[in-house]
């Protein structure tokens, strides 16, 4: 039993960390209509400005964390700028090859700027908290309570945000429909800026809590990608509350499978309810209305 | 007006003109412009040649958002309401570009339309094709427009329905002082209630005169009112 509930709380990490890349990968698939597979690659990205905050100049991590990733949405309007935004009205494939390129971009810049190596933010072991259950216990490290706090936080900011502010309406309305959302007045381009903003700040905290997690690499987020996309498409994608199911679906189907499976295969799982759910539920489980 | 989508000019030269307080019509056979007309005045054909202007000021090939700036309304055909928004929220969204207090407009589409108070919490994409055809009309009114474009309000509708629908683009018209320039299927009920109406073919003017005696005329009763 206390076997099982701690691979919940290694899952219930996982999703956090899945939930803050899916919301922003469903958001841009619903406003701009592409699939954004440089996503991970800015997860990736706000996880070493953090390194740089925290190593360098010595700040403390959770102070790091929104600095990080507002830094990181910088970048992100400016690739919007220089690529995305010229290419707005092609196909949405040509913007799916662009992000492509645009993560072969960030990818290498991580790379150069920080070196292919494994870093950490803090050196050493942290203890975890021990909780005694049954016959066993369950150990959370504090970081994972950051971890799960930090995305309940942030989650729960987007749904007040996406609710009841005005442009949180007005993005909701582009995603069902962006040529009624010209016609209406809104002003259309004002809400991608918004988009890139939110799904860029919450992936890059997302990619910070990956590094906490465990250690960084530069293909931290690139490795991301694939569950993370697993779990939009499995929230119905382009649409930001399936997103959180589907990211905490995935990191506990991940972390439970190794009762059963060979750990290693891990990856696997998200791969298997990917293709499980474009073949038999296309639109997501969660999209339960269909308009 | 000139122009059309990717260098085929579907409008050669149509000629429209809606005095305040008017309700016009304009009616025709399929492909003849008709909805293309209506939307190269709200900016979403590009015009090749000619003029759009609105109380006194060019607003040719301007963007949307900046035509229902300055006072235009406009509903589409189809796909004319945020399913998943509520009924509400569809209405918030038309005063998007608003930064005044628009309660009172939101009070005047209630007025309106009463069932749509009733229904301001339901999701639009629930509502029946008459509630959700009147949830648009709602949506565009909530900037107060001096002219309101509306494309086919009547299509795919109940008949019951449809004389709902005619009733309450009356009133908006006599009641909150809209003009208005449909383009309607239903010609000959659209044509009894509008002042003035246009007979476009093959992106043309072909007639225009009053309502009345485009209903009286008789070759366009044989040709587009269906003898």
């Amino acid at each position: 039993m206390a076997e099982l509930l701690q691979l919940v709380v290694f899952g219930l990490v996982l999703g956090s960390i899945l939930t803050l890349g899916a919301i922003g990968l469903s958001l841009t698939y619903g406003i701009l209509k592409f699939a954004h597979f440089a996503h991970g690659d800015f997860m990736t990205l706000g996880a070493y400005f953090a390194l740089s905050l925290v190593a360098m100049a010595h700040l403390p991590i959770l102070l790091s964390i929104p600095i990080a990733a507002l830094a990181t949405i910088l970048v992100a309007l400016v690739a919007d700028r220089l690529i995305y935004r010229r290419l707005r009205r092609t196909r949405p494939v040509i913007l799916l090859i662009a992000s492509v390129g645009v993560a072969l971009i960030l990818r290498s810049a991580v790379q150069i700027i920080w070196g292919p190596n494994v870093q950490v933010y803090s050196p050493g072991i942290q203890l975890p908290y021990v909780i005694p259950f049954g016959d066993g216990a369950i150990r959370i490290k504090p970081d994972h309570l950051i971890i799960m706090g930090g995305a309940l936080i942030l989650v729960s900011a987007l749904h007040v945000f996406l609710q009841y502010t005005r442009v949180g309406k007005a993005m909701r309305a582009m995603s069902d429909n962006p040529d009624l959302a010209r016609v209406t007045g809104i002003d259309t381009e004002k809400i991608v800026l918004w988009t890139w903003g939110i799904g860029i700040f919450l992936a890059a905290v997302g990619g910070i809590f990956a590094g906490m997690d465990a250690q960084l690499h530069p293909v931290v987020g690139w490795r991301l990608l694939l569950p993370v996309f697993a779990a939009a498409i499995l929230g119905g994608i382009g649409r930001p509350y399936g997103a959180i199911a589907g990211g905490m679906t995935i990191g506990l189907a991940q972390e439970l499978s190794t009762l059963v499976i060979d750990p290693s295969y891990k990856p696997a799982v998200s791969f298997a309810i990917m293709v499980l759910v474009l073949i038999f539920r296309p639109r997501g489980i969660f999209a339960g209305r269909s308009t | 007006m000139t122009g059309g989508y990717g260098g085929v000019d579907i409008l050669q030269g149509v000629d429209l003109v809606v005095e305040p307080g008017e309700i016009v019509v304009i009616i025709g056979p399929n492909g003849a412009g008709k909805s293309t007309a209506m939307k190269a005045i709200f900016g979403l054909v590009h015009l090749r040649e000619g003029h759009v202007t609105f109380d006194g000021a060019e607003i040719t090939n301007l963007q949307p958002n900046k035509i229902v700036e300055r006072g235009v309304g406009f509903v589409p055909q189809s796909d004319n309401v945020f399913p998943s928004l509520t009924v509400a929220e569809n209405l918030d969204m038309g005063a998007f570009t608003r930064r005044d207090d628009f309660e009172p407009a939101r009070q005047k589409v209630y007025e309106l339309f009463p069932i749509l108070r009733e229904r301001s919490r339901q999701l639009a994409g629930q509502l029946s094709g008459g509630q959700r055809q009147m949830v648009a009309m709602g949506r565009a009114l909530m900037l107060e427009p001096k002219l309101l474009l509306l494309d086919e309000p009547t299509a795919g509708l109940a008949p019951a329905v449809i004389d709902d629908m005619f009733a309450s683009i009356r009133e908006v018209n006599r009641e909150l002082g809209v003009s208005i320039l449909m383009v309607e299927q239903n010609a000959k009920q659209a044509l009894r209630m509008a002042h003035r109406g246009y007979v476009l073919a093959a992106g043309r003017n072909r007639y225009d005169d009053t309502g009345e005696n485009l209903l009286a005329n008789r070759e366009v009763a044989e040709m587009f009112l269906g003898g």
